[in-house]
C-alpha cells in the first residue's frame, strides 16, 4: 500500500477564494492510499514547506502531490523540499488548482471544488504509476558564445573571460562596438562614447580569453544547454589580415563611393572600408556589392597599391565549428527607418534626419568633424525641430511600446546643440518625458532651464519642405494652440527596434522573439535575462529598448547567470525524457525525423531507435508520432496518462455533471 | 488659434522683462499646475496661473496682457510655496503687473471723485489703494 500525502495551498485567496481547500483535503484524506492530507495558507512558504517535509519524515510518505499553482511556477520547489528529507524528488507530483481552476471558475465555488477535488484524483492516479529516477549528469563545455560586439556583447565577455572561462565574441560587422561606436556624448554625465568604449575594446583585445570573431555570423545552433554545437561562418573580407598592417593607403586610392551606413549616410565611404570610421587601427574588408573588381573586374587599385600584397579578391567564406556551453544573444537595435513615416517626409526632406544621424555630427570624429550643419547646404542650423516618438508609442500605424532612450538622449542633443551654436533655438515636441533613471531628471530639467529648451506638448503631424526650410506643422496641448514654424533642420527620434535578422538569429538558436521581434525573456520579473529556450542568454536592446547603463547591467548579469552554470562539475538535468521499449520499436525512424532536438538516432546495429538523454527535452513529439506506442515519456508513461482521464472521467460522472 | 514660432517670438523681449524684474526662470516651469489647483481665486481667473506663464514663456504678450490673471492675484503666496521647482509665482504675477503699468497705458485706473459715497464706505482701502497703484507705480 502507498503512503501518499496531499497539499493543498490555499493561495491566499487566489485559490481558498473560489475552492473549499479544507473539503478537497478532507475528502481527499479518506482515499485509501493517501495517508496524510492537509491545508495550508502559503505551502511554498517555509513554514508551508516545512508542514511536508515533517509529514513525509514522520509519516514516512512514499509519494507527495501538493495542490498548488502551475508547475512552472513551484515544481522544482517541492521536489527540492521532499528530496531534503530523502525522498525521491520524482514522486513529488504537482496538481495545478489554480490556473486550470479556481482562476477560470471564480464565481462558482461549488464547481470548482468539485473540480479541484477531480485535478487532484487524477494525479494520485499518475503518481501510483511513477518510477524512482535519478537526476542525469550530462558533460559542461565550459566555454561561451557571444552574439553581437556592443556594448551588452563586449561587457559579457569582459565579465565571462575574467572569471576563467572562454569566450568566442562573434561580430557581423568589421569591428566590434556596435551602436556606442556612433554616439558622441552619452547622458547624463556626458561622458564621451569613445571613453566608455576604447578602453573595452583594448582589454577585450589584450584578454587571452577571448576570442573576436568580427566579419562573422552564426549559421547553425545544434545540441542544448551545457553542449550546444555551433557553426560560424567567416564573411570573405577580400583582405588577408594576417598580412594587413591597416596602413589606410587601399582606403584612401579606392575609386569606389557609396553611402556610408555607419555615417548615417551623411557621407560617403569607400567600396573597401573598415568598420568604424573613427578606428583607423580597423583592418578593412571589400564590399562584394560596390568593388568594381568583384562586380565586374575592371579594377585593381587595391591589389596594386597594398604594400603588403594583402588584397585577396579571391577568398571564400569560411565555416568553423565551435562547441560552447552557453550563448549570449546581444545582438542591439536599429532604428525604425524614416522612409516609412510619410508625414514626416519619407525620409526624402535632405534636412529631416534621425537621431544616430546626428549623433554622427555632434560626434568629433564623424563627417563634419563635430560640426552641427545642414545635410542640404552645409550651413549651420538656427532653429531645430527635434520630434519624440516617432514610430514609438503609436499602436495603430507602427509600434506600441516607448523607445525609453529617446526622451533623454533628445534633450541632450538639444543641449548640444545649443552648447554648439548658442545663438540657435531648439524647440522639442513631446507626449511626455520620460527620465526613469539615477540623474536623469536632474539632467532634463538643467538643460531645460539653462539652455533654454523650448518644449512644446504634442505630436506632430506633418514636416515638408518650404523653400529652404522645413515647415513643421504641431500643437501645444498646454497652450491648445497649433503651432507652426519654419525649421533649419528636424531631428527625429525615431522607434528603437531590433536589427536587421533577428528573427533568422532566433530561429536557429530555438530562441522566441515577440511580436515585434525583441527576443522574450523566460519570465520577465523572475528570469528576466534568460531566454526560455535554456542555455540561451539575453543583453541589451535585442530584448528590449534600453540604455547604456541597462545594458551593461543586464550583460553582467548574463555573464554572472553563465559564471554559476560554468561552476559546477556537471550538468545536471531532469530524467523526465524519452525512452524505447526495444521490444516493440519497429525501427521505422519516425521518430528521428520529428525530433526537434536531434535527441533520436537509429541504432543501426540493433534496428531500433535510441534517445539521446543529454539532448532530450521531453517534449513528447516522438510519443505521439510513433506508430507502435514504443516510445514512452518518463513518469508520463501512456499507461499513466490514461489512467488520469478514466479518474477524471469518473469524477464528471459524478460530482461535477451536477448542475 | 494658430501661432507661429520662431527665435525672435519666443522667449522674446516681454518674456524676458518678466523674467528680469521677477527674478524667476521662465524655462523652469514644467507646467504641473499646482499654483492654479491651490490658487483660491483662480475660479475668477481667465487663465491660470500656470497658463500665465506658458504663455509669457512662448512670448504670447497680447494674450498675457488681456488676460485678468495677475490682477485677481491677491498675492496670497500658496502658489509660491508650493511649487515644486520653487519658482516664485506670485513675484511673476507681480512682474507681469508691473510690465503694465510701467508702460503708464492703462485708463482704467481709479477717479476717487467719481466714486459714490456709500461705496467708499464698502470698499475695503486695499483694494482703493490697488486701484491707485495701477497708474502710478
Amino acid at each position: 500500500m502507498n503512503r501518499f500525502g496531499v497539499f493543498v495551498c490555499h493561495c491566499g485567496l487566489n485559490i481558498a477564494g473560489t475552492v473549499d481547500v479544507k473539503a478537497v483535503s478532507r475528502e481527499i484524506g479518506e482515499i485509501e492510499d493517501v495517508s496524510h492530507s492537509e491545508d495550508y495558507i502559503y505551502m511554498c512558504s517555509d513554514p508551508g514547506q516545512l508542514l511536508i517535509r515533517n509529514a513525509v519524515r514522520e509519516k514516512g510518505l512514499d509519494g507527495v502531490v501538493v495542490a498548488c499553482c502551475s508547475p512552472t511556477m513551484h515544481e522544482v520547489t517541492f521536489r527540492k523540499a521532499v528530496e531534503s528529507e530523502g525522498l525521491n524528488p520524482y514522486v513529488c507530483e504537482i496538481a495545478n488548482i489554480r490556473e486550470q481552476c479556481s482562476w477560470v471558475h471564480q464565481g462558482d465555488k461549488e464547481r470548482a471544488t468539485a473540480k479541484a477535488r477531480e485535478i487532484i484524483r487524477s494525479v494520485l492516479e499518475k503518481l501510483r504509476g511513477n518510477e524512482v529516477l535519478e537526476t542525469l549528469a550530462m558533460p559542461l563545455t565550459k566555454r561561451a558564445l557571444v552574439i553581437g560586439g556592443g556594448i551588452a556583447g563586449i561587457t559579457a565577455s569582459i565579465d565571462l573571460a575574467d572569471s576563467g572561462y572562454e569566450v568566442i565574441l562573434v561580430e557581423r560587422q568589421p569591428s566590434i562596438g556596435g551602436r556606442l561606436d556612433q554616439l558622441s556624448l552619452t547622458f547624463p554625465h556626458l561622458d564621451d562614447a569613445r571613453c566608455i568604449l576604447g578602453p573595452k575594446k583594448a582589454e577585450i583585445a589584450n584578454n587571452p580569453n577571448i576570442r573576436v570573431m568580427p566579419y562573422c555570423e552564426v549559421e547553425e545552433v545544434k545540441g542544448f544547454i551545457g553542449n550546444f554545437d555551433v557553426r560560424i561562418r567567416r564573411k570573405p573580407t577580400y583582405v588577408d589580415w594576417d598580412k594587413c598592417t591597416a596602413c589606410g593607403v587601399c582606403l584612401e586610392k579606392c575609386p569606389v563611393e557609396s553611402l556610408s551606413d555607419f555615417e548615417r549616410g551623411l557621407t560617403t565611404r569607400k567600396a573597401i572600408y573598415t568598420g568604424a570610421l573613427s578606428e583607423n587601427s580597423g583592418k578593412p574588408v571589400i564590399d562584394p556589392i560596390h568593388c568594381r573588381h568583384l562586380v565586374d573586374g575592371t579594377c585593381t587599385i587595391c591589389q596594386e597599391v597594398c604594400p603588403e600584397g594583402a588584397i585577396r579578391y579571391d577568398q571564400g567564406e569560411e565555416l568553423l565549428e565551435e562547441r560552447v556551453g552557453a550563448i549570449v544573444v546581444a545582438t542591439g537595435y536599429d532604428l525604425f527607418p524614416m522612409e516609412k513615416i510619410g508625414e514626416y517626409g519619407y525620409g526624402r526632406i535632405p534636412d529631416v534626419i534621425d537621431g544616430l544621424a546626428f549623433e554622427r555630427m555632434l560626434s568629433p570624429s564623424g563627417p563634419t568633424g563635430g560640426e552641427i550643419r545642414r545635410p542640404s547646404d552645409g550651413r549651420i542650423p538656427q532653429e531645430v525641430v527635434f520630434i519624440q516618438c516617432v514610430a514609438s508609442r503609436d499602436p495603430e500605424r507602427y509600434m506600441p511600446y516607448c523607445s525609453r532612450v529617446c526622451c533623454m538622449y533628445t534633450a541632450k542633443q538639444a543641449k548640444l546643440l545649443k552648447q554648439k551654436i548658442p545663438n540657435s533655438q531648439p524647440y522639442i515636441f513631446f507626449m511626455d518625458v520620460r527620465t526613469d533613471s539615477k540623474g536623469y531628471e536632474e539632467f532634463l530639467q538643467g538643460a531645460i532651464e539653462e539652455e533654454e529648451l523650448i518644449y512644446l506638448r504634442g505630436r506632430v503631424a506633418r514636416v515638408f519642405r518650404e523653400g529652404d526650410r522645413v515647415r513643421v506643422w504641431g500643437e501645444d496641448t498646454l497652450t491648445n494652440r497649433k503651432v507652426e514654424l519654419d525649421a533649419d533642420m528636424v531631428v527625429l527620434a525615431t522607434a528603437v527596434v531590433p536589427s536587421e535578422g533577428i528573427k533568422d538569429i532566433a530561429a536557429r538558436l530555438r530562441a522566441t522573439v515577440d511580436k515585434h521581434g525583441f527576443l522574450t525573456e523566460a519570465h520577465i520579473k523572475l528570469y528576466p535575462v534568460e531566454s526560455p529556450t535554456k542555455g540561451i542568454f539575453l543583453a541589451g536592446c535585442g530584448q528590449g529598448p534600453k540604455d547604456i547603463t541597462d545594458t551593461v547591467a543586464q550583460a553582467s548579469a548574463t555573464a554572472s547567470k553563465i559564471q554559476s552554470l560554468f561552476s559546477q562539475d556537471a550538468l545536471l538535468q531532469d530524467p523526465l525524457v524519452a525512452f524505447v521499449d526495444p521490444e516493440i520499436c519497429s525501427g521505422c525512424g519516425i521518430c528521428v525525423q520529428v525530433c526537434p532536438y536531434e535527441a533520436r538516432e537509429m541504432d543501426e546495429y540493433r534496428g531500433i531507435s535510441k534517445v539521446h538523454e543529454a539532448l532530450c527535452q521531453g517534449c513528447g513529439a516522438c510519443i505521439a508520432a510513433c506508430p507502435n506506442n514504443a516510445c514512452e515519456l518518463r513518469n508520463s508513461k501512456a499507461v499513466q496518462v490514461f489512467g488520469m482521464m478514466e479518474t477524471f472521467a469518473e469524477g464528471a460522472e459524478g460530482s461535477l455533471a451536477d448542475g | 488659434m494658430k501661432i507661429e514660432i520662431s527665435r525672435g517670438k519666443v522667449h522674446n523681449e516681454f518674456s524676458q522683462k518678466v523674467e528680469e524684474i521677477s527674478g524667476q526662470n521662465l524655462f523652469a516651469c514644467y507646467q504641473c499646475g499646482n499654483c492654479t489647483a491651490g490658487c483660491p481665486v483662480s475660479f475668477a481667473m481667465d487663465l491660470g496661473p500656470h497658463q500665465v506663464i506658458r504663455y509669457s514663456l512662448l512670448g504670447l504678450e497680447k494674450e498675457v496682457l488681456e488676460c485678468n490673471t495677475f490682477w485677481m492675484c491677491a498675492s496670497c503666496l500658496q502658489c509660491t510655496s508650493r511649487c515644486p521647482k520653487g519658482l516664485d509665482i506670485a513675484r511673476i504675477m507681480e512682474a507681469i503687473r508691473l510690465v503694465i503699468l510701467r508702460k503708464k497705458e492703462r485708463l482704467d485706473h481709479l477717479e476717487v471723485a467719481e466714486l459714490s459715497e456709500e461705496f467708499l464706505e464698502r470698499v475695503p482701502q486695499i483694494a482703493l489703494i490697488s486701484g491707485f497703484r495701477k497708474f502710478t507705480s
